[in-house]
C-alpha cells in the first residue's frame, strides 16, 4: 500500500475491487463451464470431422465474404456520415446502424421480405436475374453483412471525425484531387480504426446466427454456419457443440485481445507523449 | 504579376472585409490578434473556403469572384500553402511528403523523387529523407513543409503561423533559417501572424488586420510610429486616444478632453506616451501641465525599475513611472490617482 501511494496512485476502494471481481466472475464462469465438460480427449477427432471442417470453411469464407463487402460499401457510407452534412443524417446512421440492436431474427424476417423470392427487391433478382438470395451462401453473406457492416461503419466514422481533417487540406493545397486525397491521405490516417473496425465486423459475421438461420435456413455445406452446427450439435451432439463453441471462442479472444494491443493505436499514443 | 484580392465573408461572428495585394517577389506579413480573421483569409486565399464578396486573381487570373460564379478548387490554384503545425503526412517518409504534390500531378515516380530530394537538400535535409515526420523537430519539420509547398511550383506562397509552433529556445534561429529560404523564392508571398517580431524579421510590408477590417499597412516602422488600432498601439506600448479635434483640444467618444499643442480640427488619433505621464495622488495645483485626468488604479506592472501603471476612468491611460516614485506614492490597485500630461508630449495625426 505504501508502495502505491508513493507512486501517486489512490488505492482502490474496496466495495468497487469486490464487484469489479464479481464482473469478472460473471464473464469468465461460462467460459469456465464449457472447458469443464469439454471432452478433451475427443476434442480433435471432433474437429476434423467432415462436418465441422465444412462448417469451418462455411463459416470463414462467408464472414471473409461479409467483411470485404462491409468495406467496399461501409468505408463510404461512413465517410458521408462523417462529412456530408446533409438532412436526415441522423436518421440515416440510425437506419444503418439498426441491425447491431435489434434481434437478427428480426433482421433475418426483413431480409426474407426485401430479398426474398416474393419480397419488394428479391422478386424481380429472381424475374430478371434468376438469382434467389435465400437458402444460398450468397444468402449467408447477405445476412451476416447486414449485422457485421455497422461495427465498420460507427468505427471508421468516428475516426474520420477525430482524425485532423486539416491534412486533407494541405493535400487539396498541394494540388491532390479530393478522390486522390481520399486514397493517399485519408484512408492510411484512419488506417487503425479501418483495422478495428474490419476485425470488428468480422468477428461479428463470424458469429452471426439469427439473420442466417432465419433467412439462409440451415443447410450443411451450403449454408450451415459454425454457430448454425453448435445450435444443430447440442441436440444431437452436444459435445461436438463444445468443441465448436469454444474454437468460435477462442477466434473471438484472440481477435479481441490482438485488437487492443495493436490496432487501437495505443502503441501510437505512448510515441506521441514521449 | 500581383495576388489581388478583396475578400468579403462572414463567418460565425466574424466579418471580413479585407482588402489585400501582395506584388511579385513581395512578402507581406498579415499581422493581427487572434480572431481578427488571418487564418479565414488565408483560407479564402488557399481555397479552402469561398468568400462570399468579392474577388480574388492570381496575375490576373480570377481564382474566386462570387459575383461571376467563378471558384477554382485548392488543387487547382498556384498557391502553395505552409500550415501552423505543418501538416505532415504521418504514414509518408520525408521524401514522399515532399514529392506528394508532383505525384498528385501526375508527375512520374522516379521523376517526383528526383525532384524532392532536390528539394530537400536546398533546405539541408536530405539525410532525413527516408525518415518519418514525427521523427523530425519542430525546425526540420517547418522546413519539409515549406520544401513540400514549393516543390510544385506555386506563384504564390501562404505561410500560416510558421513559428507558432515553436518553443522560444528555438524560434529565433528558425525564424533566420526561415528568412533564408524565403528569400530564394521569387513568387508572392503572403505570412500571417501575431507576432510583429516575426513580421519585421521576415516581411517587406505589413497589413494590420483587426477585427475583421485591415486597419493599417505599410512598412513595420510607418505602421508602429502612428498607430492607428488598439492592437498596433498595445504592440508598441503606447495609449492611444481617437477622437475628434476642435480648437486644440481632442475630445473622445466617452467625453473626456484632451488639450493638444496645435492640429488641424477632425477626426484625430493622439498618442500618449506612458513614461510622459505623471502621477500625484492630489490633484496638482499651478502645474505646467495643460492636462490633468483622475481615474482608478486597476493594476501595477513592475518591469525591473520602472513599474507600468493601469489606471480606469473617463480617459483609460497606462502610465510609466520608476519603482521609487511608485514606493513614494505608495501606490495601490484601486486608489484614486490624478494623471497630468503636457499638451506638447502628446502627438496627434488625422484618422
Amino acid at each position: 500500500m505504501i508502495d502505491e501511494r508513493r507512486r501517486g496512485r489512490s488505492p482502490v476502494p474496496a466495495p468497487v475491487l469486490v464487484l469489479a471481481a464479481l464482473a469478472t466472475a460473471f464473464f469468465a464462469l461460462p467460459l469456465a463451464g464449457l472447458l469443464w465438460r469439454a471432452p478433451w480427449s475427443k476434442a480433435w477427432q471432433y474437429l476434423t470431422s467432415d462436418d465441422a471442417l465444412t462448417a469451418l470453411r462455411l463459416s470463414l469464407v462467408c464472414s471473409l465474404w461479409a467483411t470485404a463487402i462491409s468495406f467496399v460499401l461501409g468505408v463510404p457510407l461512413a465517410w458521408v456520415l462523417a462529412r456530408v452534412d446533409f438532412p436526415g443524417r441522423s436518421a440515416v446512421r440510425a437506419l444503418c446502424t439498426l441491425s447491431m440492436v435489434i434481434p437478427p431474427v428480426v433482421g433475418g424476417v426483413a431480409l426474407f421480405f426485401a430479398l426474398g423470392r416474393r419480397g419488394i427487391v428479391g422478386q424481380y433478382l429472381d424475374q430478371w436475374f434468376g438469382i434467389r438470395l435465400p437458402f444460398t451462401t450468397a444468402g449467408v453473406v447477405v445476412a451476416q453483412t447486414f449485422v457485421a457492416m455497422p461495427f465498420l461503419i460507427i468505427t471508421v466514422e468516428a475516426a474520420l471525425r477525430q482524425m485532423d481533417q486539416r491534412v486533407e487540406d494541405a493535400a487539396r493545397t498541394l494540388g491532390a484531387s479530393s478522390w486522390y486525397t481520399f486514397r493517399r491521405v485519408t484512408l492510411p490516417a484512419i488506417r487503425p480504426a479501418l483495422m478495428a473496425g474490419g476485425v470488428l465486423a468480422w468477428a461479428r459475421a463470424l458469429g452471426e446466427f439469427g439473420a442466417t438461420i432465419t433467412f439462409a435456413g440451415n443447410f450443411p455445406g451450403t449454408t450451415q454456419t459454425l454457430p448454425l452446427a453448435v445450435y444443430l450439435g447440442l441436440e444431437t451432439n452436444p459435445e461436438e457443440a463444445i468443441v465448436l463453441s469454444l474454437v468460435l471462442i477462442a477466434i473471438s479472444f484472440a481477435v479481441l485481445v490482438g485488437l487492443r494491443d495493436r490496432w487501437f493505436g495505443q502503441g501510437n499514443r505512448t510515441e506521441l507523449l514521449t | 504579376m500581383s495576388l489581388e484580392a478583396s475578400i468579403g465573408m462572414q463567418v460565425g461572428t466574424l466579418d471580413l472585409r479585407a482588402e489585400l495585394t501582395v506584388a511579385d517577389g513581395e512578402l507581406l506579413a498579415l499581422l493581427g490578434p487572434n480572431g481578427a480573421g488571418k487564418s479565414t483569409a488565408l483560407r479564402a486565399l488557399a481555397g479552402l473556403r469561398p468568400i462570399h464578396e468579392g474577388h480574388i486573381r492570381v496575375d490576373g487570373t480570377a481564382l474566386d469572384d462570387p459575383a461571376a460564379n467563378t471558384f477554382v478548387p485548392p488543387e487547382q490554384r498556384p498557391i502553395g500553402v505552409v500550415f501552423q503545425d505543418y501538416l505532415l503526412f504521418d504514414h509518408m517518409t520525408v521524401l514522399e511528403n515532399v514529392a506528394f504534390g508532383l505525384r498528385a500531378r501526375n508527375t512520374p515516380k522516379a521523376d517526383a523523387r528526383r525532384r524532392a530530394h532536390e528539394w530537400l537538400e536546398r533546405v539541408g535535409l536530405a539525410s532525413m529523407a527516408r525518415d518519418r515526420p514525427r521523427a523530425l523537430s519542430g525546425g526540420q519539420a517547418q522546413r519539409v513543409a515549406l520544401a513540400r509547398a514549393l516543390a510544385t511550383d506555386p506563384r504564390v506562397l501562404l505561410l500560416d503561423e510558421p513559428l507558432a509552433a515553436l518553443d522560444a529556445g528555438t524560434r529565433a534561429a528558425v525564424r533566420r533559417d526561415l528568412r533564408q529560404h524565403l528569400g530564394s523564392f521569387a513568387g508572392m508571398r503572403l505570412l500571417v501572424t501575431h507576432d510583429p517580431i516575426d513580421a519585421y524579421a521576415l516581411a517587406d510590408r505589413v497589413a494590420v488586420l483587426e477585427g475583421g477590417r485591415i486597419v493599417q499597412s505599410g512598412t513595420l516602422a510607418e505602421v508602429t510610429a502612428h498607430p492607428r488600432s488598439r492592437y498596433v498601439a498595445d504592440l508598441v506600448g503606447v495609449n492611444l486616444v481617437s477622437g475628434s479635434v476642435e480648437g486644440g483640444v481632442l475630445h473622445t467618444e466617452r467625453g473626456a478632453a484632451v488639450v493638444i499643442a496645435d492640429a488641424p480640427n477632425g477626426l484625430s488619433f493622439a498618442v500618449l506616451r506612458p513614461h510622459s505621464l505623471t502621477l500625484t495622488r492630489e490633484a496638482p495645483a499651478g502645474a505646467s501641465s495643460r492636462n490633468v485626468w483622475d481615474g482608478t488604479i486597476t493594476d501595477i506592472d513592475r518591469l525591473g525599475e520602472r513599474a507600468r501603471v493601469g489606471i480606469e476612468g473617463l480617459l483609460p491611460l497606462t502610465a510609466e513611472i520608476t519603482l521609487a516614485a511608485l514606493d513614494a506614492l505608495a501606490l495601490r490597485p484601486g486608489d484614486e490617482v490624478y494623471v497630468a500630461a503636457k499638451a506638447t508630449d502628446i502627438e496627434v495625426y488625422p484618422a
